[in-house]
């Protein structure tokens, strides 16, 4: 049987899907369940003088209004899990509903419960809450300044945490021949998976059992953290993902409302289902980024780099988030040297409380940001010196031959060969024409801008002794079992969970190639803590080069054992026992043979194993990798900018990616295809907009722009494979680079573009106004 | 809470349901709620996101913007009544082999308005297809392959339709398998 790892495989999961047949977690009906709604803070921060819920009680489908006051001493306050250490971390303790003070629009102040998904809101509009209204920080800068209204009254100047990482000696600085300056905003955006938040609780009361269906990346983390919050045994406690929407890192995190369901459906004795809102969605889920970055370069004249100084000032809204802490500090400031051997680098990140939304990892965490500015600022160096950007880049790359390269910053990247994608890229879009036209252009008065991202992203959590030593509450290794029926089909459980990535395809196509049975012989099962040990989940893009490599570690325990009962069966001795396409056969004779599925049954009956051997045919592997993994690539695009309107174009998308070893070629393009959709997005249309008092204005899609089809000309994707070292697949991840490589790609091709106007930033998004006014005031001058 | 429910009798992907509901209820949770018909979705509560669009009466319709007391009489067709397991309509078929979906929550919604589409314009080209997926957002994948499994889909049923004689692409919208109800 030929194999399957490598190839463009149609997905297991999609007939299901295709069909209607998915169950997401709306789709769940258990019977006597009641609707749950969540009334939220309409103040950015004010004090809770008094709810009046009796007109709500007096509906007839109303079952029950809680208050934060309601469940004080009874749910426990929902903990952050990165607690970075070394930065004076302070974290303020928030509680699943208000308690007498609101620190954010969408801040929880009272929990519904109906019948009916109609009734539960006609109830929310019918609670009377009396707020006394406070003053709101809100933009980070501005929240750090003496005399600015504090969130939490304990925490001076809203400083959650300073965190500095790297030092850089005067001499190198003051040695520069050049430096060069930017600072760059960030924005806050949103993860806006199309399916929003969810929560289902059932509770048992005669066997003590709580089962919690809800949108999770990473259902153990929930269980191991609900379990604390809700004081009950995680073995008593059941985390289920059905189906999810996406997640995008919107679902990562443990939010107050998974709690406040599993409260309910235990104290109510029914089940609870909660939907979360669209409009929702934008205030009560967490969002990404909101990060102030101010940058400086330093080298010589000639384009050798010589150090990076960075400041990052983050905006945590108002409470710690799951993963918040460590987006801005070490996802970041450890890679913000980028692909580039850069020596020296130092960063100091300040994570800010504000009145706002939490931030918590979306699509790429912190990677996005460090690669945004330095694939920004290596612009502009390269403009300051008269270098062409590509040159710029290749001068500066770490090289082939130091890799495993250490960076400034004591990171080491796993492998990588840079040139090899950019030289890729370049000649697919045939850069040097590419730059006449250009020229040609610009003579005729059209503005085209070019625009490149040599990236290299942190991923695949990775070492759990690494986690310890940054902070992370929990390990990231991988498990994974594989089970063998006595038919010879194998179920696979998988510590991931996946919701959109195709897992059960990928990993279902490793196990195919390993015991060399069809791929219709193999089911996956995830997502589900009563049926997969202790897990982490997906996020951080780990899925394959964890969890897969866990799959493959297995599935090759399997065979071990299967090549033993083979030998017995055939007398001869294990190594001389050869496994090729699903038959055992000794060495050197042919005729005497076993199929995979003989096994199977022999190993599950075990009428004849070997002296000593357990029976069963079945492995279970744990996994955590030695080192992160890294992958890279070039993106470039083209754009057009109509001079009249401030209307961006792009004309070419190219992108060149090294993920390692690809699984999957068509999974993999359509995991870049949907980073990069995101990356753009942020760069050119979507943004949260709040206003000085701390009320969102970009609070629906009426208001938020996501992405749309004709936004994007057909994306021009490939990849180079150089395998990582760290993990038995030799795979790195995919979901991230998409995102991470775009956003500076995007800005660097319109800064490009406008550069006849002397402009050398504009904050994301690039809406057409503020192009239209650059354009103006350059025209002007 | 004062009016009294109403019976709304649809037919829905060729089989005869109804129910007794409030006559403030949507159009899509009737289907999803009532009917139990779960495969339309619902992504967002100002009708821009598009996850939850069915075929009222021939036309692609978001069932968000609709009371189910205004379908009553009507004709619908949802996901599932598209085409089955064994026997998948060429839009799913295309949306499989393309790899038009991942997370596979929006698919349904934008299945259907892409069916649409290849109603009015049976030929669009890559532009018009972008162009026609204007009511829908999908957050997973760029949309260059829902791009191709379109252009598939068309290919698919206008070689069917030439095969007929006829343009019978719209007749190709109930599938030819189990009607599940």
């Amino acid at each position: 049987m030929a194999n399957v790892v490598g190839t463009p495989l149609k997905r297991k999961e999609d007939p299901r899907l295709l069909t209607g047949n998915g169950r997401f977690s709306d789709d769940i009906q258990l019977p006597g369940m009641l609707h749950a709604a969540i009334l939220r803070s309409p103040h950015a921060h004010a004090h809770i003088k008094k709810i009046n819920a009796e007109a709500a009680l007096k509906l007839p489908q109303v079952v029950a209004v809680y208050t934060g006051k309601d469940l004080e001493g009874k749910i426990g306050p929902i903990p952050s899990s990165w607690l970075v250490p070394d930065c004076n971390l302070k974290e303020a303790p928030q509680y699943p509903l208000a308690i007498d003070r609101v620190r954010y629009v969408g801040d929880g102040v009272a929990l519904v419960i109906a019948e009916d998904r109609y009734a539960v809101r006609d109830a929310l509009d019918l609670i009377d809450v009396e707020y006394e209204a406070l003053p709101a920080a809100v933009r980070q800068k501005e929240a750090m300044q003496e005399g600015a209204p504090l969130v939490h009254d304990d925490i001076e100047h809203n400083i959650a945490l300073h965190w500095k990482a790297g030092e850089i000696a005067d001499e190198v600085l003051e040695s520069a021949e050049v430096v060069v300056r930017e600072s760059f905003y960030v924005q806050r955006v949103f993860p806006s998976p199309i399916e929003t938040r969810a929560a289902i609780g059932e509770y048992n009361p005669g066997s003590g059992e709580l089962t919690l269906w809800c949108t999770s990346q990473n259902p153990h983390i929930h269980r191991m953290v609900l379990s604390g919050v809700l004081g009950i045994s995680e073995a008593k406690l059941r985390v289920i993902a059905p189906d999810m929407g996406g997640g995008f890192g919107g679902k990562i995190g443990v939010y107050p409302d998974e709690a406040l369901i599993g409260y309910a459906a235990r104290d109510l004795g029914r089940p609870v289902k909660w939907i979360e809102q669209r409009s929702e969605h934008f205030t009560a889920s967490n969002a990404g980024r909101d990060e102030v970055i101010d940058v400086e370069l330093y080298g010589q004249r000639d384009g050798a780099l010589t150090a990076i100084r960075v400041k990052n000032t983050a905006n945590l809204g108002a409470y710690l988030s799951t993963m918040g802490p460590g987006v801005a500090t070490i996802d970041f400031g450890l890679m913000i040297t980028g692909a580039y051997d850069i020596p020296h680098a130092s960063c100091e990140t300040f994570g800010v409380y504000t009145n706002t939304t939490p931030t918590d990892a979306y699509r790429g965490a912190g990677k996005p940001e460090a690669t945004y500015q330095i694939e920004r600022i290596i612009d502009l160096y390269a403009r300051e010196i008269g270098m062409d950007p590509v040159e710029l880049r290749r001068k500066n790359f770490a090289p082939k031959e130091a890799f495993p390269y250490t960076n400034a910053q004591g990171l080491i990247y796993d492998s990588g060969d840079y040139e090899k994608p950019l030289q890729k890229a370049l000649e697919i879009v045939n850069y040097e024409q590419l730059r006449q036209e250009q020229e040609e252009m610009r003579k005729q008065g059209k503005l085209i801008g070019v625009g490149i991202s040599t990236y290299v992203e942190l991923c695949g959590f990775g070492p759990s002794k690494v986690a310890g030593a940054i902070g992370f509450q929990g390990g990231v290794w991988e498990n994974s079992t594989v089970r063998v029926h006595p038919s010879g089909k194998v179920t696979v459980y998988s510590g991931t969970s996946p919701h959109g990535q195709g897992h059960a395809t990928t990993f279902g196509q490793i196990v195919a190639d390993k015991l060399g049975i069809p791929m219709d012989d193999i089911e996956l099962v995830f997502s589900d803590t009563r049926a997969i040990s202790m897990s982490w989940g997906t996020y951080g893009s780990r899925s394959t080069p964890v969890g897969g490599a866990a799959v493959a570690i297995a599935a090759d325990r399997v065979v071990e054992k299967a090549k033993k009962i083979a030998a017995h069966e055939l007398e001869a001795a294990a190594d001389d026992i050869i496994f090729e396409s699903g038959i055992f056969q000794v060495k050197g004779v042919p005729g005497q043979q076993r199929t995979f599925q003989e096994i199977a049954k022999a190993a599950n009956m075990a009428w004849n194993l070997p002296e000593g051997m357990e029976p069963s045919l079945e492995a279970q592997s744990f996994f955590d990798p030695e080192n992160f993994v890294y992958p890279f690539g070039t993106h470039i695009v083209v754009v057009e900018v109509d001079k009249e309107t401030g209307e961006i174009q792009m004309k070419r998308y190219v992108c060149v990616d090294d993920v390692g070893r690809v699984i999957n070629p068509l999974t993999a393009e359509g995991q870049v295809h949907g980073g990069i959709a995101q990356g753009v997005g942020q760069a050119l249309w979507e943004g949260a907009v709040y206003s000085s008092e701390g009320q969102l204005l970009s609070g629906t899609l009426m208001d938020y722009t996501l992405p749309k089809a004709r936004f994007f000309p057909p994306i021009e994707s490939s990849f180079t494979e150089t395998p990582s070292p760290v993990n038995p697949l030799g795979a790195k991840g995919v979901g991230e680079t998409g995102t991470t490589a775009s956003i500076p790609a995007v800005m660097n091709a319109v800064m490009d573009a406008l550069k006849p106007y002397g402009v050398k930033d504009i904050d994301m998004p690039l809406t057409p106004e503020k192009v239209w006014r650059v354009i103006q005031e350059g025209e002007g001058n | 809470m004062a009016i009294e429910n109403r019976k709304v009798t649809v037919t829905v992907n060729g089989q005869e349901r109804s129910a007794e509901v409030e006559p403030r209820k949507l159009l899509v949770h009737y289907l999803r709620d009532d009917l139990g018909l779960t495969g339309t979705h619902i992504g967002c509560d100002t009708s821009q996101c598009g996850a939850c669009t069915i075929m009222v009466n021939g036309a692609a319709v978001k069932s968000c913007t609709m009371l189910a007391v205004q379908a009553d009489k009507s004709e619908l067709t949802t996901v599932e009544g598209l085409g089955t397991i064994d026997h998948l309509h060429p839009m799913q078929q295309s949306f499989w082999e393309e790899h038009g979906l991942q997370c596979g929550y929006c698919t349904p919604g934008v299945m259907m308005a892409m069916i649409g589409l290849l109603q009015e314009n049976p030929n669009p080209s890559e532009e018009e297809i972008r162009e026609g997926m204007e009511g829908v957002i999908c957050r997973c994948t760029g949309y260059q392959f829902i791009v191709s499994a379109v252009q598939k889909a068309a290919k698919i049923m206008a070689e069917a339709a030439a095969k007929d004689g006829e343009a019978v692409a719209a007749s190709q919208l109930v599938g030819e398998g189990t009607h599940r109800g």
